[in-house]
Parts: C-alpha cells; sequence; structure tokens
C-alpha cells in the first residue's frame, strides 16, 4: 500500500515517491529540491516566519488557506493539501496585490522576512480577516522584521483589499476534492518510516504495532527534534490525518476536544469558554504555530512551560488515553510524572482532551508572564479557577507552570483558600503558601526570585482584578489628556 | 515635474520618496541572497568544529573520525593556512582557527567540508578534542578585577570635572548595567566562494565590507590583494553584525576552495550564528554628577566598563564612541570620562547600530534623569536646559558644535506630542491608580556623523554611461536594506536628469571600486553618494568641454534632455554623439570627508563632519505587580538634512527606534555560569513583533533641516542615530518606576527592562521610598 505524497502547487498536482524522507522539511523540499528559494529560513524552529507558506486545505466544501513554517513542516504533511509559496501569487507578470501593496507601503528593507510577511498577509487575505491594525498584530505576530519596525508592513495589510484570488476558489475546491486521499500514508526511506493513518481505529492499530515510535501532531515541537536537535526519528505516526481525531464535540457541560484538534480550529470554542482562554490562545506562538500545533501536543511533550496545562488543570480537564482499543482517562494534572516523563505507556496515545464548561460566577484566571507578550514562552503561566459562595471559598483549583519540573497544582495554596473568606487577607496567606508549594529554578527566563515573586502577585492581582482594582498594560490605552 | 523657472524642467528625483529599488523583487521572492543562487557542480558545504569550553588549553584535537566520516572531502585546520591563521581588522588577535588555546565557547577549531551540510555537521561532532581548563573571564566586572583589557584605560577630559562635581550646590551619582544586543539580521552568515584559474577566487559573501574581507582572504591565503575578488549584491540585514563577523566564514570558505579545488558554501545556522559572532557591548557605567538648583550640569564623570570578548575586533573604536557621546546633546561644562575595554573570555564583541554611541548616551540620559528627580523638576526642563546651543557648544573632545538644532525640535516636538498636557495627565491618573502606573520622557539624540578613524572617511564610485543612455552605477558602499542604493541612483539619475530607470544598480565588486571602507557609521550615502557624483561629473565635465567645442555652448542637462544653445538632444543621442566623437563616458569617482581630524593620545580633535539630531516622547504603563509593560504612545521629530528619500529615511527612523526599543526592553542576552549563551534563537531571545509598535506612533521628519556642511544635496546620515530615540522609552519606563515611590527615590533600573528588572527596581524604590 505504497503510494506518494501528493499535493498542489501552482494548480497543479506534484507527487514526492513513496521512499521520500519523511522528516525532509518543507522548506528544505522548496529550496533545494524545486528551487523555490523565495522561500527563506531565518531560524529553522518556527519562531521568526521568514519560511512562512500558505497551505490549502479542504474543509467541508470550502477550502480553509492556513499560513504555516515550512521550516518545521515535514514533507508528508503536504498530502491532500495544496501548498502556495511566495512564487505562487504572481500573475502574467504582474504582482499579487499583497505584494503591490508590501511595495507600495515601502515594507520592505532588506528584503529577507519579506516574503514570510506577504504569505502571511496572502492567508489572512484569502481567509477575509479583519485588516484592523489589532488583528494584523496579531496575524503577523509570528512574523520577526529586524528592519522597519513593522509600521510599514501594517499598512500593507490594511491596504491589501479583498480576497484577489476568490475566482479560483471553486476550481481549487474541486481540485482538493478529487486529491483527498482515500488510504492512509506509509513511506520508507532507509529504515525511517512514516505512518498517517485516516482514522483514529486506524492510529489506535498502527501505533499499537509501532509502540516506540514518535507520535506526530502538528509536529510544532516534533519538527525542532529534528532541525535543531538533528535527532534521527526511526518511525513517526501522524494523528494529523485521522478525521474523526479533528472532533471538537460538546457533551452537556463538557466539551470534547480531540487530539489532531489545531490551536487555530479550538480558539474560537475555548474563547467561549471563557475569554481568558481564548486570550492565552491568542498569545501562544504565531498564528503559524497555532494552524499546525495542537492541544494535546502542548499537553502530551510534558513541557513543564507549555501555556496549556496550567489553563487547562485549573479548568478541571481530564485526558482521555487510548491503546489499540483501550481507553483510560485521567484528571490533566496527573499525567505529568516528573520532568521529561509522563503516564504515557508505549503504543498509548492521547487520543483527546475534555475541558469541562466554567460555571458562570466562578472566579477563572489565566496569567502568562513573559519577556515578550506575543509568541514568547511563558516565564510563569497561572490558571486559577476558584469557587466563591457568600463570600467564602468553597473549593480553589490553581496551577502554575515555569515554576517546577512540570505543569503542577499549587495544593498549598489552594488549601489556604479553601474554606476562607475571599478577602486579601485570605489571598495573601495562599500567596505565601507557595512557598510551600513551588521551589522554582533559575534560567535563561527568569531568576527562581522573580517566578516565586511574581507567581505570589499573580494571585494578588487576581483578588485586585475581581475587586476591579486592577487592569491589564495590554489593554491600557495612551493616557487621556486636555 | 518641477519647474526650475527659466523654462528648464528638473526631474523629480532628489527629496522624494522613492521606493526601495529591490521592493518588486523582495515581495516577490526574486531578489537572490547567497543561499539562493544556484548551487554549482561540485559544492561543498561547510561546517565549524567548536570548542565546549570558554578558556582552556588543548590538550587533544584527534580529527581522525571526522576525516573518514562519510561524505568527508577535507578538514581544515591551522596546518592547512598558508598565509596567516588571522581574520582580525587589525589587532591580530583573532585566529581563523583557534590554535592550542581556546578563548571562548562556540570558538572554531577546525572545518568540515563535506559532500553536504549534515554530512559536515555530523562529521564535526565526532572530534575528539581534550581540555585543561584554564580561568575564564565572562563578565566586564570580572575581567576588571583580573586587570584584562584589549588596550589601556582611555580617559578623555574636559576641564577640572572632580573639583566642579566637588563645588556643585547639588550631586548625584549611580551605577547602571547596560546589556548587549544580538543583531537578529533575517539572513545568517554567509559566503560562497568559487575558485577560478591560478589563486584567483570568486567569493560571494553577506558583508558590509567587501574591501577588508578581500584584504584577509588575501592574507589568509597567502595571495595578493588582486586575486581575491569578493561581491555583494545584498545582505538580509547587518546593523553592523557583517562588519567585521563575516570575515571568518567567508575566510573558512575561501580556504576550502582552494584547498580542494571545489566552490564551497558556509551557511551558519541562526543557533551557531548567534553564538559564535559578536554582539552589542555591554557596559558597567558608573556616573556622578554636579549641578545647579535649576538643573544646570557643573561637571560629570563616567567611568565605563565595556565587555568586548576575547578579541580587539572593532572595540577601540567602539568604546571611544561611547565616550564621543556621553554628553550626548548636552553642554558639560567640565568631564571626565574614563573607558575600560575588558578582555573576557565570549564572543568579541562588535559594531551594533551606534557601535558604542548608545551606551554612551544611556549613561548622561540616567544622570540627568537623577537630578531632575533630585531636584523635584520635569526631566525635560533640566535637558532643555543644559543643551547644545542653549548651554555651551564646546565637546569634550575639543570639538565645537556648530550646527545644533536640537533645542528648536525638541520644543517643536514637546509642543506638537503636548507633552506639558500629558506630563499633568499622567501625574493625575498615577495619583488615582495603585497597580498600573504610567510614565513619560522626551529625550534627544546628537550624532556624530563620521568614521572617527579618519583615513576610512574616503569613497570610491564606478559610473558607465552606455551609447544607448543606459547609466551603469557601482560605489563602494553596500546594501543592507537601508536603501543606499537607491538614494546613490537617484545622485546619478539627478546629475545626468535621467529617469532612475536608466540607472542600473548593481552589486558591489572589489574590482570594480577597490579601496573602500566599511557600509557603516551611517556613512553609507554621504561618502558613497558624493562619490557617485563625482563621476557623474567627471563625465559631465567631458561631455560639455566636447559640447562647447562643438557648438559653443555648454550643455544643460534637464528632465526633457540635454540643452545645448538653441539644440536640444536626447540624453541617448547626445552620449552617443559623445562616443562618436571620442569622449570617455566611463568615470572613477572618488570622495574624503574634508575637515576632520582627530588625536586619538589626547582625545581631542573634530572626529565629526557634523551631527545629526532627534529627538522621541515615549510613554508607557508598567504593572507593578509583574513588571509587565507596554509602550503606549511615542512621537518622533528627527533632522535628516535635506532628505533625499523621506520613505527611505522614515523607514530607517521607525526601524532604529524599534530596534532600540527592544534593546532596552524585550531583548536579554543570557550566558550561564560555563560561559555558554542560552539565548541563541528567537525561542528565547525576544526581539520586537508587530505587537510591540505601539499603538499611537507619530513620527516627522525635522522639516526645516539642512546640513550646515557641504553634504550630498545638504542631507543628513540616518542609519544609526533614530536607535537613540529608544532611550526615551527606558526613561519613560523610569519615570513610571519612580511614581511608585513618589517620584522620592531614584529608580536603579538597568537595561534591559525585562518585566524581571522593572519589578525588581519598584519593590526597591518601595523599599527605599519607605525607609
Amino acid at each position: 500500500m505504497t503510494r506518494p505524497i501528493r499535493f498542489l502547487l501552482d494548480g497543479e498536482i506534484r507527487e514526492l515517491p513513496a521512499d521520500t524522507d519523511p522528516t525532509l522539511t518543507v522548506l528544505n523540499l522548496l529550496r533545494y529540491h524545486l528551487r523555490r528559494t523565495g522561500t527563506k529560513e531565518g531560524c529553522a524552529e518556527g519562531d521568526c516566519g521568514a519560511c512562512t507558506v500558505v497551505l490549502g486545505e479542504l474543509s467541508e466544501d470550502t477550502v480553509r488557506f492556513r499560513a504555516v513554517n515550512a521550516c518545521i513542516l515535514f514533507a508528508p504533511m503536504l498530502d491532500g493539501r495544496a501548498l502556495f509559496t511566495v512564487e505562487s501569487l504572481g500573475r502574467e507578470g504582474h504582482l499579487h496585490p499583497v505584494q503591490q501593496a508590501m511595495v507600495d507601503s515601502h515594507a520592505s528593507q532588506c528584503g529577507f522576512c519579506t516574503p514570510g510577511f506577504v504569505m502571511s498577509l496572502y492567508a489572512a487575505q484569502r481567509e477575509g480577516a479583519a485588516t484592523d491594525a489589532a488583528n494584523l498584530k496579531d496575524v503577523l505576530a509570528g512574523n520577526l522584521c529586524r528592519c522597519t519596525g513593522y509600521g510599514p508592513i501594517l499598512a500593507a495589510g490594511q491596504a491589501m483589499g479583498p480576497d484577489s484570488h476568490a475566482a479560483d476558489l471553486p476550481a481549487l475546491t474541486t481540485a482538493l476534492a478529487a486529491l483527498q486521499p482515500t488510504e492512509g500514508l506509509a513511506l520508507e526511506h532507509k529504515g525511517r518510516r512514516f505512518f498517517a493513518p485516516r482514522s483514529a481505529d486506524d492510529m489506535a492499530a498502527v501505533l499499537e504495532a509501532h509502540p516506540e515510535a514518535t507520535v506526530l501532531a502538528g509536529g510544532t515541537d516534533v519538527g525542532l527534534w529534528v532541525t535543531k536537535q538533528h535527532r534521527d526519528l526511526a518511525t513517526i505516526v501522524s494523528l494529523n490525518e485521522a478525521a474523526d481525531l479533528r472532533a471538537i464535540d460538546e457533551f452537556g457541560d463538557t466539551i470534547r476536544i480531540g487530539a489532531a484538534v489545531r490551536y487555530a480550529d479550538a480558539h474560537a470554542t475555548l474563547a467561549r469558554l471563557h475569554p481568558a482562554l481564548g486570550e492565552l490562545l491568542r498569545r501562544l506562538g504565531g498564528l503559524q504555530v497555532r494552524n499546525l500545533g495542537t492541544l494535546s501536543g502542548n499537553i502530551a511533550n510534558g513541557s513543564p512551560i507549555g501555556d496549556m496545562p496550567p489553563a487547562l488543570i485549573a479548568a478541571g480537564a481530564t485526558l482521555v488515553l487510548r491503546k489499540g482499543r483501550v481507553r483510560r482517562e485521567m484528571p490533566l494534572e496527573a499525567f505529568f510524572l516528573a520532568y521529561g516523563r509522563q503516564d504515557r505507556q508505549p503504543g498509548e496515545f492521547i487520543e483527546a482532551v475534555i475541558v469541562p464548561k466554567i460555571p458562570t460566577g466562578r472566579i477563572f484566571k489565566i496569567a502568562k508572564l513573559s519577556k515578550r507578550f506575543d509568541q514568547d514562552i511563558s516565564a510563569v503561566c497561572m490558571g486559577l479557577s476558584v469557587g466563591v459562595e457568600a463570600g467564602q471559598v468553597t473549593d480553589a483549583r490553581i496551577a502554575f507552570g515555569g515554576m517546577a519540573a512540570t505543569p503542577k497544582r499549587a495544593t498549598a495554596a489552594e488549601a489556604a483558600l479553601t474554606g476562607r473568606p475571599w478577602t486579601a487577607e485570605t489571598v495573601e496567606a495562599a500567596a505565601e503558601a507557595l512557598a510551600q508549594d513551588f521551589t522554582p529554578i533559575t534560567d535563561m527566563r527568569a531568576s527562581a526570585d522573580y517566578r516565586l515573586e511574581a507567581a505570589r502577585n499573580l494571585l494578588r492581582r487576581a483578588f485586585l482584578e475581581v475587586a476591579g482594582a486592577a487592569s491589564s498594560v495590554r489593554d491600557a490605552e495612551a493616557v487621556a489628556y486636555g | 515635474m518641477a519647474d526650475s523657472g527659466a523654462g528648464v524642467r528638473a526631474l523629480p528625483v532628489l527629496n522624494t520618496p522613492i521606493g526601495h529599488d529591490s521592493a518588486p523583487r523582495h515581495v516577490s521572492g526574486e531578489a537572490l541572497y547567497i543561499d539562493d543562487i544556484p548551487e554549482p557542480p561540485g559544492l561543498l558545504h561547510l561546517y565549524a568544529g567548536q570548542s565546549a569550553h570558554a578558556h582552556a588549553k588543548v590538550t587533544k584535537l584527534d580529527l581522525s573520525a571526522v576525516r573518514a566520516a562519510p561524505g568527508v572531502v577535507a578538514v581544515l585546520t591551522p596546518a592547512d593556512v598558508p598565509g596567516k591563521n588571522d581574520i582580525s581588522p587589525f589587532a591580530g588577535d583573532d585566529p581563523l582557527f583557534a590554535e592550542g588555546e581556546v578563548k571562548f565557547l562556540g570558538q572554531p577549531l577546525f572545518c568540515v567540508a563535506a559532500e553536504t551540510l549534515p554530512k559536515a555537521r555530523a562529521a564535526a561532532a565526532l572530534a575528539v578534542v581534550e581540555y585543561e581548563d584554564l580561568p575564564a573571564l565572562l563578565t566586564a566586572d570580572a575581567a576588571l578585577a583580573a586587570g584584562s583589557f584589549i588596550e589601556p584605560s582611555q580617559r578623555m577630559i574636559l576641564g577640572d570635572a572632580r573639583a566642579a562635581i566637588a563645588g556643585a550646590p547639588h550631586r548625584a551619582s549611580g551605577h547602571l548595567q547596560v546589556g548587549g544586543q544580538e543583531h537578529f539580521y533575517l539572513e545568517g552568515q554567509v559566503a560562497l566562494v568559487i575558485p577560478g584559474e591560478g589563486d584567483d577566487l570568486h567569493v560571494w559573501t553577506s558583508t558590509q565590507h567587501p574591501t577588508e574581507t578581500q584584504h584577509i582572504l588575501a592574507r589568509v591565503l597567502g595571495c595578493q590583494d588582486s586575486a581575491v575578488t569578493v561581491e555583494v549584491r545584498r545582505m538580509g540585514g547587518g546593523f553592523g553584525g557583517k562588519e567585521t563577523q563575516s570575515v571568518q566564514w567567508a575566510a573558512m570558505a575561501a580556504l576550502a576552495a582552494k584547498v580542494t579545488r571545489r566552490p564551497a558554501k558556509i551557511r551558519l545556522d541562526r543557533d551557531d550564528d548567534m553564538a559564535l559572532t559578536g554582539k552589542r557591548h555591554d557596559f558597567e557605567i558608573d556616573w556622578e554628577l554636579g549641578f545647579d538648583a535649576d538643573g544646570r550640569v557643573a561637571g560629570v564623570a563616567f567611568e565605563f566598563a565595556s565587555r568586548c570578548g576575547f578579541s580587539a575586533d572593532l572595540s577601540h573604536a567602539i568604546n571611544d564612541r561611547a565616550m564621543f557621546h556621553a554628553d550626548n546633546a548636552y553642554a558639560l561644562p567640565a568631564a571626565e570620562i574614563v573607558s575600560h575595554r575588558t578582555r573576557t573570555h565570549t564572543v568579541s564583541n562588535t559594531a551594533f547600530r551606534g557601535f558604542g554611541g548608545p551606551q554612551g548616551m544611556m549613561a548622561i540620559e540616567r544622570a540627568l534623569d537623577a537630578a531632575a528627580l533630585q531636584l523635584g523638576k520635569d526631566p525635560l526642563d533640566v535637558r532643555l536646559a543644559n543643551l547644545y546651543g542653549i548651554a555651551g557648544d564646546l565637546t569634550p573632545y575639543g570639538q565645537t558644535v556648530t550646527d545644533a538644532v536640537i533645542h528648536p525640535i525638541m520644543t517643536e516636538l514637546a509642543a506638537s506630542c503636548n507633552y506639558r498636557a500629558r506630563r499633568d495627565a499622567i501625574q493625575r491618573w498615577n495619583a488615582a491608580n495603585d497597580h498600573l502606573k504610567r510614565g513619560l520622557a522626551l529625550t534627544p539624540v546628537k550624532f556624530g556623523i563620521s568614521f572617527t578613524t579618519t583615513h576610512l572617511n574616503q569613497a570610491g564610485a564606478l559610473v558607465h554611461v552606455y551609447t544607448d543612455g543606459s547609466i551603469l552605477l557601482n560605489h563602494g558602499g553596500t546594501e543592507m536594506g537601508q536603501g543606499l542604493n537607491i538614494k546613490v541612483a537617484q545622485v546619478a539619475a539627478d546629475a545626468f536628469q535621467v529617469p532612475l530607470a536608466s540607472v542600473r544598480i548593481t552589486s558591489t565588486r572589489t574590482d570594480k571600486v577597490p579601496n573602500t571602507s566599511a557600509t557603516a557609521a551611517s556613512s553609507g550615502s554621504d561618502l558613497n553618494g558624493m562619490a557617485a557624483l563625482d563621476a557623474c561629473e567627471q563625465i559631465k565635465a567631458r561631455l560639455a568641454a566636447w559640447a562647447r567645442a562643438k557648438w559653443g555652448h555648454d550643455p544643460v542637462f534637464t528632465a526633457d534632455g540635454v540643452q545645448v544653445g538653441a539644440d536640444r538632444f536626447s540624453f541617448r543621442d547626445f552620449v552617443n554623439q559623445a562616443y562618436l566623437a571620442r569622449v570617455s563616458l566611463s568615470a572613477a569617482g572618488f570622495y574624503k570627508t574634508p575637515d576632520i581630524h582627530y588625536d586619538r593620545a589626547t582625545h581631542k580633535g573634530r572626529p565629526f563632519y557634523y551631527f545629526a539630531y532627534g529627538a522621541a516622547c515615549s510613554e508607557v504603563v508598567v504593572d507593578t505587580l509583574t513588571g509587565e509593560n507596554k509602550v503606549t504612545r511615542v512621537d518622533i521629530l528627527h533632522d535628516v538634512g535635506r532628505s533625499l528619500n523621506p520613505a527611505i529615511d522614515l523607514g530607517q527612523i521607525e526601524g532604529g527606534f524599534i530596534q532600540g526599543m527592544g534593546w532596552l526592553t524585550t531583548e536579554e542576552l543570557v550566558f550561564d555560569a560555563k560561559g555558554r549563551l542560552t539565548t541563541h534563537a528567537p525561542s528565547t531571545y525576544k526581539i520586537p513583533t508587530a505587537g510591540e509598535r505601539p499603538d499611537v506612533f507619530n513620527m516627522a521628519i525635522w522639516q526645516p533641516g539642512e546640513s550646515r556642511e557641504n553634504t550630498i544635496h545638504r542631507s543628513k546620515a540616518v542609519g544609526e542615530p533614530p536607535l537613540m530615540l529608544a532611550i526615551s522609552v527606558f526613561s519613560a519606563l523610569t519615570d513610571a518606576i519612580a511614581s511608585v515611590g513618589g517620584h522620592r527615590v531614584m529608580p536603579n533600573l538597568d537595561a534591559p527592562a525585562t518585566p524581571e528588572r522593572i519589578l525588581a527596581a519598584i519593590n526597591d524604590v518601595r523599599r527605599r521610598a519607605d525607609g
């Protein structure tokens, strides 16, 4: 059942043979195999956006356009999709309106980041994204420019106009529909194997047969194992193509998010659960990362500084793990055993995350501290969910990232709150108790002292926010005067 | 089209917002960078084997496994260097490959040339290296204590600063740390070398300094300079990081090409680029200020210690420039500026936009903020009272400031941005809010223009006029995004009054224009514009002599063609006739900046031809519980003289400001105890994103601007000066933090002002204000 990887490029079907190295990145495919050198390597870790390309994905009866980082995208992940690069945009010797807007706005200086910005704006234009400055800043948060200061690029985004390739959409939809594979992908390159089953059941079976395989979702972490750590991955099983793992289902008071659901696709649902979850996702990576990365991957990699676990632990989320036909469910916090070690058996994978709805009236806060607001990894991240009835704390779930070797609940702080009146004194006691919960480390993101103090202050700030006495600098505008 | 009044129309090519010449190629992906050039057959890929220790004797270096690894064609070591194993610009202390002793973690020991990059990298990892550790000095303070320097400490003295401070009615002093900065050009270091006949080499490299690359490669290879041709079409950003630090990689590729007789390419990935190449110098600054009740400075004493890294590189001149800018825009009646240049076991720090100037300015701006706080005065008033043009005109290095326009710029900006009203509003707002605090600051920039090493202030250009009227323009400057080529093309198009489309911009090559200086010190258009103009004028003079002899009239170049008496010719027809009359239509232009001199022994002279000025007002808000912060509004008024190209200049102003803001806020370089840079990729080193750009960002070129000196069409340099406008952000953050203590105690805020440093400064202010 070997078949080639098949994708669309500039309207034509391209095939990569079944012995293609599955860890060949799309960036290297473009630059060194297809000689399309407009797409640049800036960092090879998905943090600068110079390699941004756009994937067209069939979504029911239309096509979704996603800006992604080609540097950490493995070639098999193109299967069944349309790839657009900066070379795809011009028609008959004319620049595309996005490109022309960039020229007219003086939005390129050295030009090296420019193709990436063009592609991010192109995706936004095709998706009909809002072009107010605030939204453009989100759209472009994953693209670094060192020359312009961004003003001219934002101006180009505001001037680029509506989707200028809209007329192509029906043909593209038809072509993509015709391209959709019916069978999973199985590649082998010099002993390195890659499987992309097309259902959760197939996924479970393949992984059971290859229990030591690396599980690949969006690749925004695993991609770096190859591009940064130069690791040799023997067997990779991608859950990216399993349609039933892409589902978001609501069951009463819970929402079940499948393992292949990408941040971008979960964003609206989670923002509806609570605006703080929406804001957290807005700040998670750049859009290119959110277009590939998954909630489950953020959990499964076990990082102590993943953004989602503290918030989801506070929310009371549970995990569904699956091995073959056997499923088990556990509270999210129980999954993290120690640094680099999670409660996942060989052959097992996270099938879904179940997030309870947050009852109205509950205090729910998420705070992320980092050197830079957008597209940064947290130094400290807090999720807090506190029930208060008649002025008394009924229960508290507080979890922190960046404070220990794993995402972890602050049980002493929770105990200091529970059963006490919701007052500044109680919160102060909880803040003090954090020293029992955590002995953070010093690293390049923050010192141990700052982490502990800031964590305490996040509790204090949460109290002030509830009282209306604190607000985010994010929301502050220039002072009113005169 | 402009009408000059006599019926002769001039092309609107100068002082016009014309786009970057490469913009259509940038946006389409057609612009070629070195890694985009089709790879020649037989190309070898290089990877440098690196030291794992900061300072150690290399007791064993066994490369046999490296040589035996699959795909390896050559392994290069000092033994393969036919010339001198040194890539330093002048000091002789920067080996291509470390030999016997390693002096920073990451220092190249050898280089693998293999059929593919992954094979070269994998092979390099097979080296067996044994070390015997030596004491490693990792910080400026450690090197200072150990007496480790790249040169003797320098002193710049004006008057008796100590006596002036002691005798002043008020005094303040303090210490300030200023962090370094990674260039983070988006295109990393890269070079491609193709060997030619004999010892000829053609070198494509991403460098700001083709001539120095040529000279050093010849020195390493033991060949004549004339054998090496260095070519640069464009860089994907430079910012000073490719002035000297590009040479090592080009030299490795050249050596590999020479040894193997095959083309060779080296391209550093982001992590290696950040770990293996130098950065902006971090500074430790002690300052002491004496001043009167109005905040007028009586005397100032600065003691700087910078971390130069393991070699001198350009640190002499960089630290000199810090001293030159310790006055910023202020006339200091007495000054003592001491500068220690420490040699450490870290990567060799280098040029970075501002070249030491920003660190020097930070010192005086901190001191004036402290003086204002101590007097309970608005810092703006203290700044205004001390400006050149108001308080005096003599710099600490003996140059008289004759072009001070900073007072009108600052007062205009204060009015246009409603500084006073906002100051009041912020005071009221802060009184009513405990959790968030706001701050405001309006700071000046005065930046000296010229290389302070006088002989570097020269440039060449080559202009060919072809018989079809097209013009080929070449000059010694390099294009790194700053718009140099379009500005010089504007100068040439204006000289001949031909459309810009007639002027072809070509790559910079050492075989076309020799013996050039780095494209640095903001001097690109000043020097190369003048050299190109000289070449054009030479050709025009020949044309004029010929026309006079033929028609008895001088030709007048106009937008409508060449007017000779009553006759008018198209430019094409005119030059073609000149060709038939055997007039040379090619010229090499030259320019040297006049009237500058400097005696480094006494630190006195006129190092700068003129000064560029600007001012910025920044408003910030700070979270007093976390140190999170945001710049909510910025207003800038900047002097570029008579702008050659306002679009390009505004791009430099905005880009420089945001880059400076990153330096002072989010960009933090962290080395661990072993001397390893732990922030070596964008995941850990955070330059500004679009989100950091303030929502309110008003920026204008100062309209009365006109260079007093005879610069190219009375424009001024713009590359570096705007970076230092961002010091206003740092002062505004300081102001916001001071509000926590009711502006009674001066915050001890260091740079970069990360949330962590801001929170620490807030807590410190609270303690001292309460105590």
